[in-house]
């Protein structure tokens, strides 16, 4: 395969916590070589002008929903693969709670097939923890890792049964396998579509304490002393969960976080009139929460954003608040969503991408987002101040669920690589 | 004098001077209906849907004969029989009756915020008639009217609203009405029955009664549901009604000369004892009924005059 130069580029290093200018060479799906200012003349290179724009190691997606098996029509392999090289997305990490579950190594043989045919991107699925994601077996954990899994997870279905967890997870430990926890308080949560305060008591929606949440922690966090699994917490979303989590890495526990980009850029009062595109699991939070979820993640304490891509029909969202499906569709909206924040100065680049990609690939082991030789050529390449005006209707995937339609943005994917080849160019 | 809705989903939309104007046209509809002859012409042509997705029947009846009253052709669907049973979704609904080219559309759905969304999808007038556990407003317009009436002010009263709080759209649409006109507002009941977040909505909350009804201008009692009654929110009845059930004991906390109001339908032995309910010289629960007919011919009234001051949005 022909090397890339890339050159006039501002490159945005997770490790070192820096951007330089700088340019890059990419051959046989790796970055070769990194340079800095002025590029050299590499013989026989396609040359990529980056006239100033960034490049960052691409984004590590866990926990994206595709409607493969079962919903297709909601989203499928290939509508996610373009959804998630349109957004700077080099792999996605899909989640296991489709219809019927992936619960088998059968059933992840089909995503890896589907997946490789199909998605312009790397995607990784993680299998169901227990069968049917019922909460009453574990599923073959060790199969389902020969298989391709990289994580177990049973998702919004928490195993409320702690002895099928504390087994699941002791199991899990023998194996090295991350078990993905969704810490939620199933009795308390139970029928709400809002956090408890003033906002959902004016509204009249029933309500959820982000207490749950505290709780749903608190209990993984006891089962991971006494089980010694390898355990991340899919979405935390309250600042009263995070001294809990503080606690726990504190001991030593192998226990990462992660949080979502909706939460990170939303709260509950975006709800305003009964929008359910804003309806999300967990609720949005409160302001308060929002700032205390900004500055976990500045300072590490939450390892991982994603963007719990959840695509859903019209149909599904078009119900009353109660009724309605929750979830958001993200992939392709996160990173200008995101840098949101990056122009409120709430995180730097090198931040937000120690949390997007670095992380994310170090959590499951992979070699992937780091900008250093060597490494995968997984690449995003943007332009962080371009401004525009989402419109879902435009969006790649499927399902057209976000909450960020009309909204305008700032930052705009240029080109994305994966392993050295471009899957996106912007026009 | 300015009511510029098209629809009347809620009290949280409407400016005090509004409110205001409301009642002062309902006031006028109460000596219209203790007339003889009753027949108006303010609604003659138009065609008004009652829509009623959870079971009513007083404030289905109050509708009905608010409409007629004002020369309405008037229609009752009764929802839960119908097509939503079919699997239709609301919006589909909405659609339908669209179609047919209602003019004012009085619905009732037990989901917050359903009213809200059926109002986007038609180009007719609609009222809320109680959504979920979010608002009612004509209740807390009759409620409104009947505390004017009966106190000669609508303003500067201590209100006590009490009950089950948390699951009420009567307290919901009353506090936000009452805290609009410049009331004291206490809200009185058990901790498990006050919604989440209540500290921020401006109001005194007590779990005494005793101690919520002392000075009290106005006690507002709300209906238990039966299905809070058992274990769930509370241990049980009678020791809700120990706790909390108004009584001639209780209610000497209140002023001297304080009204007792009841939404309707009443427990008796529940949340209020029965003596009391009937006792002309406190309880105005009767009166509320009677306004109840008064503030929906006025807010219909109101609303088809924006309804027929817009140029027609099909025929030009």
């Amino acid at each position: 395969m022909k090397r890339t130069l890339i050159v006039n580029a501002q490159l945005v290093d997770p490790e070192a916590g820096r951007v330089t200018p700088g340019a890059l060479l990419i051959a046989k799906g790796a970055i070769a070589q990194i340079f800095g200012e002025p590029a050299p003349v590499v013989d026989d290179a396609a040359v990529v002008d980056a006239d100033g724009a960034f490049v960052a190691p691409g984004i590590v997606d866990i926990g994206v929903k595709i409607g493969e098996p079962g919903e297709r029509h909601k989203e499928s392999y290939g509508s996610a693969g373009l959804a998630a090289a349109a957004g700077g997305v080099t792999t996605i990490v899909t989640r296991p709670d489709t219809s019927p579950a992936i619960d088998t190594p059968e059933a992840l043989e089909f995503v890896r097939r589907r997946a490789n045919e199909a998605a312009p991107v790397n995607v990784l699925p993680m299998g169901a923890l227990t069968k049917g994601r019922a909460g009453r077996e574990m599923t073959e954990i060790g199969l389902m890792m020969d298989a391709g899994a990289v994580a177990f997870t049973d998702c919004d279905h928490v195993v409320t049964d702690t002895k099928v967890l504390s087994r699941a997870m002791t199991y899990a430990r023998s194996l090295g396998a991350l078990v993905m926890g969704h810490p939620q308080d199933p009795g308390l949560s139970r029928g709400a579509a809002a956090s408890a305060g003033k906002f959902a008591s004016l509204r009249g929606i029933p309500a959820v304490s982000p207490m749950a949440e505290r709780m749903g922690l608190d209990r993984d966090i006891a089962l991971v002393e006494m089980t010694g699994a390898r355990y991340h917490a899919d979405q935390i979303t309250a600042a009263r969960a995070l001294p809990a989590l503080r606690r726990a890495k504190k001991n030593g526990f192998d226990v990462t976080a992660g949080t979502s980009m909706h939460h990170l850029t939303l709260n509950e009062m975006d709800v305003a009139d009964y929008r359910t595109f804003f309806k999300v699991k967990p609720p949005l939070r409160a302001e308060e929460d929002r700032m205390a979820l900004i500055e976990a993640v500045r300072e590490g304490l939450i390892d991982i954003i994603g963007s719990f891509h959840t695509p859903q029909d019209e149909e599904s969202k078009r119900l009353p608040f109660e009724e309605a499906a929750s979830g958001a569709v993200g992939l392709e909206t996160m990173l200008p969503v995101l840098l949101r924040l990056y122009h409120a100065e709430d995180l730097d680049l090198p931040t937000l991408f120690r949390a997007l990609s670095l992380n994310p690939s170090r959590r499951l082991g992979l070699d992937s987002g780091r900008m250093a030789e060597g490494a995968p050529a997984d690449l995003v390449m943007f332009d962080p101040d371009a401004p525009f005006i989402l419109d879902r209707f435009k969006l790649a995937s499927k399902s057209k669920n976000t909450p960020f339609d009309g909204a305008r943005l700032q930052g705009r994917v240029l080109k994305t690589f994966v392993t050295g080849r471009e899957v996106y160019s912007y026009r | 004098m300015r009511f510029d809705h098209r629809h009347l989903l809620g009290i949280e939309p409407l400016r005090p001077d509004e409110i205001t104007t409301l009642l002062d046209l309902a006031d006028r509809y109460v000596d219209f209906n203790r007339r003889p002859d009753r027949h108006a012409r303010a609604l003659s042509g138009l065609t008004q849907i009652n829509m009623f997705f959870e079971n009513s029947t007083r404030t289905q009846a109050s509708f009905e004969i608010a409409g007629k009253r004002l020369g309405a052709d008037v229609m009752n669907m009764a929802m839960q029989a119908s097509s939503i049973k079919k699997g239709e979704t609301l919006i589909d609904t909405a659609m339908t009756l669209n179609a047919m080219h209602p003019d004012l559309l009085v619905v009732r759905h037990p989901h917050s915020g359903a009213v809200n969304l059926l109002a986007q999808k038609v180009n007719c007038a609609v009222l809320n008639a109680g959504d979920g556990r979010h608002e009612h407003p004509t209740q807390a317009l009759l409620d409104a009217l009947t505390i004017r009436r009966a106190k000669g002010r609508l303003h500067r009263l201590t209100i006590a609203i009490c009950g089950d709080i948390a699951h009420s759209r009567v307290a919901r649409s009353n506090l936000l009405l009452l805290h609009k006109m410049e009331n004291r507002i206490r809200l009185i009941g058990p901790p498990t029955l006050m919604p989440s977040g209540i500290d921020a909505f401006g109001v005194e909350v007590f779990d005494d009664m005793r101690e919520g009804l002392k000075g009290a201008d106005v006690v507002m009692m709300l209906r238990l549901q039966r299905e809070r009654m058992d274990g769930g929110f509370i241990p049980s009845e009678r020791e809700y009604y120990h706790r909390y059930g108004l009584d001639s004991e209780k209610l000497g906390y209140a002023m001297d000369d304080a009204i007792v109001m009841h939404p309707g339908p009443m427990n008796r032995g529940v949340e209020i004892d029965g003596t009391l309910a009937d006792d002309i010289n406190r309880s105005v629960i009767q009166d509320q009924v009677e306004m109840g007919v008064a503030v929906r011919m006025a807010a219909m009234d109101l609303l088809a005059r924006n309804l027929r001051s817009r140029p027609s949005e099909i025929i030009t």
